[in-house]
């Protein structure tokens, strides 16, 4: 028994890995916004469903002109992604400010932070079952290329490229964000409209511009996590609201606000969830983030990195 | 320098805290903003920042409109504020503070407003990257009022400066404002150590009931028996 678990743990931390960078990418967005906004957005998952389908959909009406998905070597995708990631990423950002503009802009001047959470529960409902309702119930893909898993550690691990490039993106990005957030002026009043939003207005900060970059930005890393996902494995109507659950557990484990710590907080939540499919059962993937999240409010409820100050 | 006209503010329609203020500030005047707890002091300066809403009167500054601009704009405008509480982004370092500070200048300009600020306070300068959550409130009350200053504003109002602080350290904090005037900022301290502003004060105004009631000279009303009587704080009825 402990010989199978031995041989079984790479492969085991590899999907780990993999589902937790989708995961964590995720988690980043929702730690942002809640930082700046102060309320637990329940669109974010949609968001991540919508950056998904957006950008297939971009895929789809585009090939005439850009001949595709393309091909980067060994991987199922080239340019013909990137130009329809742009316009994902552009979709869904526009759903992002929609959402602000006409529905959580209004009950932050006048309503309770549970109206808006009661309000995000039920857009992000609506949200998907337009999806169902444009797109369909099945699941979709972003390629029928078949991909030959490459075999390390003799073997012991098989992956395929286009995982490896997705964990190789997610990292870069996780880094980027942080060096973003800690030296440009944008990352600066970020930061500080988060601690005190009228202070950043006596600064001179137009704390307004800022809550619409952070919708931009949660929306921009929301489809990347959608994208990864359909090329890893595949798009499905319930894929952000399945989502939903990790990627609180993720951003509350690392505490909220903090990006290194959503970061690590969606590997933890993606190597638990990996290593309980593997050595108790599939069905109990759900139930890990769940786990993990009651574990975390019990022993410590500001999480792993709570924010400074 | 600074105008009110009539100026009526308050946090909810129909609830007005200041009642019909109007008064001036000359260019490079010490003015200090005195009264009895819940007068509106702070709700004033706050509504001339752009932090409270304001339904009728105006605001100029050095002759413009600025009524109902927006917090944001003032900062740029010239007119900077130093809050009572929360007054410096505690998960920011010195540095960080002061470089957000002025982030809307000219790098170099702010540069050099940075050096500024830590030749006034050298303090600041020896710390720089600690952050200012962790200072103390002396060297916090330092870090917001240069945070102020980074801009070069003609006008800064300070809300209750010497709050918290031990008579020492106030003295110290009054004697740099006195620094900051010879500079050329011209300055409206909201204080309840009422003594120790009209020592550096050239007028002071009296607030209650969200307007003016007493205005003059700050020797006159420190002199005077019914404003120290009535509405100087507790130091002196005590
Ligand atoms: N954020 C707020 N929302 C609603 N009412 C407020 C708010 N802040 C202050 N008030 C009310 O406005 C009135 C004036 O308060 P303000 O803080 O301006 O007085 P103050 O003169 O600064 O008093 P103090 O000397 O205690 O600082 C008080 O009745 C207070 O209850
Ligand atoms: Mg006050």
């Amino acid at each position: 028994m402990m010989d199978l678990v031995w041989l079984t743990l790479p492969q085991v931390i590899a999907n780990g890995l993999l589902q937790g960078s989708a995961i964590a990418l995720g988690a980043i967005g929702l730690t942002l916004t809640y930082s700046i906004l102060r309320f637990a957005n329940f669109t974010h998952g949609e968001t991540i469903s919508w950056g998904g389908y957006f950008t297939l959909t971009a895929l789809a009406a585009l090939t005439p002109w850009i001949g595709g998905i393309g091909k980067w070597g060994g991987l199922t995708f080239g340019w013909g992604l990137v130009v329809a990631l742009g316009v994902g990423v552009v979709g869904a950002s526009l759903l992002a400010l929609a959402l602000d503009r006409l529905l959580f802009a209004t009950l932050r001047r006048h309503g309770s932070a549970i109206t808006l959470v009661i309000a995000s529960f039920g857009a992000s409902l609506a949200l998907r079952n337009l999806i169902v309702f444009v797109y369909g119930p099945e699941s979709v893909q972003f390629t029928r290329e078949l991909v030959i898993a490459d075999r390390w550690l003799g073997g012991l691990v098989r992956v395929t490229p286009d995982q490896l490039a997705v964990l190789g993106l997610s990292a870069a990005l996780a880094v980027g964000l942080t060096v973003f957030l800690r030296f440009t002026t944008t990352g600066r009043a970020m930061r500080a409209t988060a601690e005190n939003p009228a202070l950043a207005q006596i600064t001179g900060i137009d704390t307004a511009h800022v809550v619409r970059t952070v919708w931009v930005l949660g929306a921009v890393l929301a489809t990347l996590a959608g994208v990864f996902i359909g090329i890893t494995a595949q798009l499905r109507p319930e894929l952000g609201f399945d989502l939903l659950l990790p990627l609180f557990a993720a951003a509350i484990l690392g505490g909220i606000g903090s990006v290194p710590g959503a970061m690590l907080g969606g590997l933890i939540v993606g190597l638990a969830e990996s290593a309980a499919v593997e050595y108790l059962h599939a069905g109990y993937r759900n139930a890990v983030g769940f786990l993990v999240l009651i574990a975390i409010l019990v022993i410590r409820p500001t999480g792993l990195f709570a924010a400074r100050g | 320098m600074l105008a009110l006209q009539g100026l009526v503010a308050g946090y909810e329609p129909g609830l007005p805290i200041v009642r019909g203020a109007s008064l001036q500030v000359a260019d490079r005047e010490i003015l200090t903003l005195l009264g009895p707890n819940g007068a509106g002091k702070s709700t004033l300066v706050k509504a001339i920042a752009g932090l409270v809403p304001i339904t009728a009167g105006q605001v100029h500054l050095s002759g413009r409109d600025i009524t109902g601009l927006g917090a944001h704009r003032l900062a740029r405008a010239g007119l900077g504020f130093v809050p009572q509480t929360e007054n410096v982004f505690t998960t920011l370092s010195i540095a960080e503070n002061l470089a957000l500070a002025g982030f809307f200048l000219p790098s170099h300009h702010q540069r050099r407003r940075v050096a500024a600020m830590y030749a006034l306070f050298p303090d600041l300068a020896e710390r720089r990257h600690t952050d200012a959550g962790r200072l103390s409130g002396g060297q916090r009350q330092m870090l917001a009022i240069a945070r102020a200053l980074i801009p070069e504003p003609r006008v800064v109002m300070l809300d209750e400066p010497s709050a918290g602080l031990s008579p020492k350290l106030v003295q110290v904090v009054f004697q740099k404002l006195v620094e900051i005037r010879a500079q050329g900022v011209t300055l409206v301290i909201v204080e309840q150590n009422a003594k120790a502003a009209l020592a550096i004060a050239d007028r002071g105004i009296v607030l209650v009931e969200g307007a003016p009631r007493f205005v003059g000279p700050a020797q006159d009303l420190a002199s005077n028996p019914e404003v120290a009587r009535l509405y100087l704080g507790r130091r002196e009825t005590a």
